[in-house]
């Protein structure tokens, strides 16, 4: 049995009403290897491994750990099998503490009265039958409960858990307060102290830093030296070829094949994924950039908490050009955005666009001017669409009062659909019908829809905030190349981004963000990935009151403008 | 004089307060399990009628407790069957589940009653026993404090003893811990091998039994009289909704909260004597007619209610996924 497969699928089938997820999935998982999964949206990933970990009941085929058939029909089973699954969206209770999230599936040593009661028994005779009897009773009884009980120790005794397998964590930290590396660290170790041997971890780095993310390699190879055997589902193809042994491609729900890492390249692995050759390189056009459109001068913002967000902010951004805004989670990019869209309420500054302030303007008359925000925050849906409604509903909320009839009481849902249909063919939105609830659709899908409803009112600024977020490469790519036709028709576009990478690639001007306040904005084509990273930290601040010139330096300026055009 | 007025005050706040009590500590084990059960007031309804008219037909308070409880446990499966199993909507099934005890309620008075054979609650001795105050050797002989705290029946005592057995039950047992994970976050509890139906039956159904044996306390508060048109809970259920949020979902608290709600039914009746004891501060009541005090905990509720709402607060302890049924597959 030694060599038998961790995991051994075959032919396995899911549907979900009409649409299959899964369709005759054949994978294995060796002992001690890491395996990647790799498919676009929507191929069934995700599906796949939930089936695992008792989530989903799959409808056909069977599942094999460690050579012995099994049916795993809930979460419960799954971890009695040794299979733990770290989910993309952390499942831990936020307003408990480490200690006790872990607590929550601790299972608690059974008592078996019936045994020792008649060994007991068998041993004494008479009326000392009786006394130990009872004690032993007594004692289990009182064992049992006390077991049942939440003391202290368990505080300690998380942390010798912790600390056993080579992580810290406070364990009476209440998870609301932790980053989101430290929520993923803990659901980790509660994998692992359920004594799970096959790991599952659902794009575990689509939210972490760079550093982050190192690190949590370096826990998976540590876990696989110790003979664990580990999934990880992730899009970014460096990460692939960085960790794994094998990479298994999923396409459209269906099993395409398994490689070695060793003999992959990320292009072949591209090709495999999507089923035709996709170019790699992120175009960066060369448009004749007009005059700012919007202007920021000064900008102070305050974030829910009354601390400052955006402090003395001051940019501009031109027709035909992306600006990138790099930064750290949390170092102010929502509030910004929300600023320039009218969602919140400005302390000090002005915003200028063509010429006229928008501070203090409604949302809607804001994107009246032709300012168009689309923000993917971490959950996909949080802003921006409504996920019970249907992709025509959503075209319309934000058209219901433009168009043919502005004034009816009644909405064009004919028009609503036609521009979804359009949406849906341009973009390659993968959807039954243009009336499915966009909460139904996978992420690269719901972000086409937001992304394509904000191109469709054919705005002059794009305030765009991780529209690739946790999306695939073909999606991502597509969405690359919809911003940049917009550019190329003279929109500007301040792109928010997290990969350093394609922001270089695709962004001509990028301004780093740390702690709400500027720290440069440099020319992408003169920067390096290193020069943007310490700026982000804070390290490296380019921006210096020059006294003499009377300006400020580190603010990368176009030639081809004037100073008066840009005070 | 006034020391008299004021143990005979604190004492009616107490008796007034405790089916109050008892409503809100079983609500709180239904919302921290995660179901927002607006049935509260049908609950103690069923539990009232049907716990007086067993109890008195056999003269035992102790079948009446149970029955009543049992009465109350039955509302709760219903209203786990509906939101659980089928999952129903949590609040369209617990306000079905208020109108039919209500419904039930008066059907079965009126039923009973237009017979002529009501049971009257003096002629059985052993519960008019059962439910007289209990004489504490040297606590109730404590001077104005002994009157005012420790003479009272056994339904009070046991209804501040359920609330600190649940307080302590959800702080310091591993099932409690459960219990409050499924409320805040199902999914997490579910991939941690908690059962979540198991977990949100038991709850339910025992916060249910507790709202039962509150309302038994209300019908037998009153003598058992029958009363046509208001009913022995007259809304008192949905104090007990709003009193959870004002309890911030602490049982212990709880026992403070409701003992503000029962000021004012108390002043109901001791206003004159209030405004009679201390002339200088609250002569005013004297000038306030009685209903006022009668509409006054209707009134608190409906502010606290929409000031609660209307708040947004990190300390607040509303469990995360209320009112939101589970369901594992769901997308």
């Amino acid at each position: 049995m030694a060599d038998a497969f961790a995991i051994e699928l075959k032919n396995i089938k899911k549907s979900f009403g009409a649409v299959a997820a899964n369709r005759n999935i054949n994978l294995s998982l060796r002992q001690g290897e890491i395996l990647a999964l790799l498919g676009e949206n929507g191929s069934g990933k995700t599906t796949l491994m939930n089936m695992l970990s008792g989530i989903y009941r799959p409808d056909g085929g069977e599942i094999f750990v460690n050579g012995e058939r099994v049916d795993i029909a809930s979460p419960e089973d799954a971890k009695r099998l040794g299979i733990g699954m770290v989910h993309q969206h952390y499942r831990l209770v936020e307003v408990f503490s480490a200690a006790d999230n872990i607590w929550l599936g601790r299972n608690c040593p059974k008592y078996p009265f019936r045994e020792k009661l008649k060994s007991v028994c068998a041993e004494k005779k008479g009326w000392r039958r009786l006394t130990a009897g009872g004690k032993v009773l007594v004692c289990g009884a009182g064992a049992a409960f006390s077991e049942r009980l939440l003391r202290k120790k368990r505080y300690q005794e998380v942390e010798k858990i912790c600390s056993a397998f080579g992580f810290s964590i406070d364990p009476a930290k209440k998870v609301y307060n932790m980053a989101v590396s430290e929520k993923q660290t803990l659901e980790i170790v509660k994998v692992l102290y359920y004594g799970a041997r096959i790991i599952i971890l659902d794009e575990p780095t689509a939210v972490l830093t760079v550093q982050e993310t190192e690190k949590l390699f370096e826990v998976l190879r540590r876990m696989k030296a110790e003979g664990h055997s580990i999934i990880i589902i992730t899009h970014k193809l460096n990460e692939v070829l960085a960790i794994s042994d094998r990479v298994a491609v999923l396409r459209k729900g269906e099993y395409v094949g398994t490689v070695e890492t060793a003999e992959a390249n990320e292009q072949m692995l591209t090709d495999l994924m999507v089923g035709h050759r996709v170019d790699l390189n992120i175009e960066r056009p060369v448009v004749e950039k007009k005059k700012p459109l919007l202007e920021i001068r000064n900008l102070t913002v305050r974030n829910d908490e009354g601390v400052r967000a955006i402090d003395d902010v001051s940019f501009y951004i031109r027709g035909g050009e992306i600006l990138g805004v790099a930064g750290i989670a949390g170092c102010g990019q929502r509030e910004l955005c929300e600023a320039i869209a009218g969602l919140r309420k400005i302390e000090s500054g002005e915003m200028v666009h063509k010429g006229e302030n928008i501070v203090g303007l409604m949302p809607r008359e804001i994107i009246e001017k032709g300012i168009s925000m689309s923000f993917i925050p971490e959950d996909r849906l949080g802003m921006g669409l409504a996920p019970s409604l249907s992709i025509t509903d959503n075209m319309l909320l934000k058209t219901y009062k433009t168009g043919s009839r502005p004034f009816s009481p009644f909405v064009d849902r004919r028009r609503g659909r036609a521009e979804a249909a359009r949406i849906i063919e341009e973009l390659g939105v993968v959807t039954p019908s243009t009336e499915t609830p966009v909460r139904r659709l996978s992420g690269g899908n719901v972000q086409k829809v937001l992304v394509g409803r904000e191109i469709q009112s054919g705005p002059n600024v794009i305030v765009t905030a991780y529209p690739v977020r946790g999306l695939d490469i073909h999606s991502s790519y597509a969405i690359y190349d919809i911003l940049n036709r917009q550019k190329e028709s003279g929109v500007g576009i301040l792109f928010v981004g997290e990969d350093l990478d394609v922001m270089l690639a695709l962004c001509d001007k990028i301004m780093v963000l740390c702690h709400g306040r500027v720290m440069g904005i440099v020319h992408a084509s003169k920067t390096s990935k290193e020069e943007l990273g310490l700026m982000m930290t804070g390290t490296l601040n380019l921006v210096r009151d020059d006294a003499d010139a009377g300006k400020k330096t580190g603010i990368a300026r176009d030639t081809n403008i004037r100073e008066d055009d840009v005070r | 004089m006034v020391l008299d007025i004021l143990a005979g005050f604190v004492y009616s706040i107490i008796v007034y307060n405790i089916p109050l009590l008892y409503g809100t500590v079983g609500e709180i084990l239904n919302e921290k399990a995660g179901s927002l059960n607006l049935g509260v007031e049908g609950t103690m309804a069923v539990g009232a009628i049907f716990g007086y008219l067993l109890g008195c037909r056999t003269d035992s308070l102790f079948l009446g407790i149970l029955t009543a409880a049992a009465a109350g446990a039955l509302c709760g499966l219903l209203f786990a069957f509906f939101t659980v199993t089928l999952q129903a909507n949590q609040n369209v099934t617990g306000l079905t589940v208020t109108t039919l005890g209500l419904g039930v309620y008066y059907f079965v008075a009126h039923a009973v009653h237009s017979r002529s054979n009501w049971p009257m609650m003096q002629d059985c001795p052993s519960i008019v026993k059962g439910f007289s105050e209990i004489h504490i050797p040297l606590l109730s002989d404590i001077p104005y404090i002994g009157k005012a705290f420790f003479s009272h029946n056994l339904f009070i005592y046991l209804g501040i003893f359920l609330a600190v057995l649940v307080w302590w039950y959800m702080k310091h047992t591993t099932a409690g811990l459960r219990m409050r994970a499924v409320g805040e976050n199902p999914g997490a509890a579910d991939s941690c091998g908690v059962n979540i139906p198991r977990s949100k039956y038991l709850h339910i159904t025992a916060g249910c039994a507790i709202m039962g044996v509150g309302g038994y306390y209300m019908a037998l508060h009153i003598n058992g009289e029958y009363l046509a048109s208001s009913g022995w809970i007259n809304g008192y259920g949905w104090i007990a909704v709003a009193l959870v949020i004002f309890a911030n979902w602490n049982p212990a608290r709880a026992i403070l909260g409701t003992f503000v709600f029962g000021i004012f039914k108390a002043l109901e009746v001791y206003a004159g004597s209030i405004a009679f004891a201390f002339p200088a501060l609250f002569g005013w009541l004297k000038a306030v007619p009685p209903k006022v005090f009668t509409a006054l905990p209707f009134l608190i509720t409906a502010l606290v209610l929409v000031l609660s709402s209307a708040r947004r607060s990190k300390k607040s302890n509303q469990p995360a996924a209320i009112g939101v049924n589970y369901y594992r597959e769901d997308r």
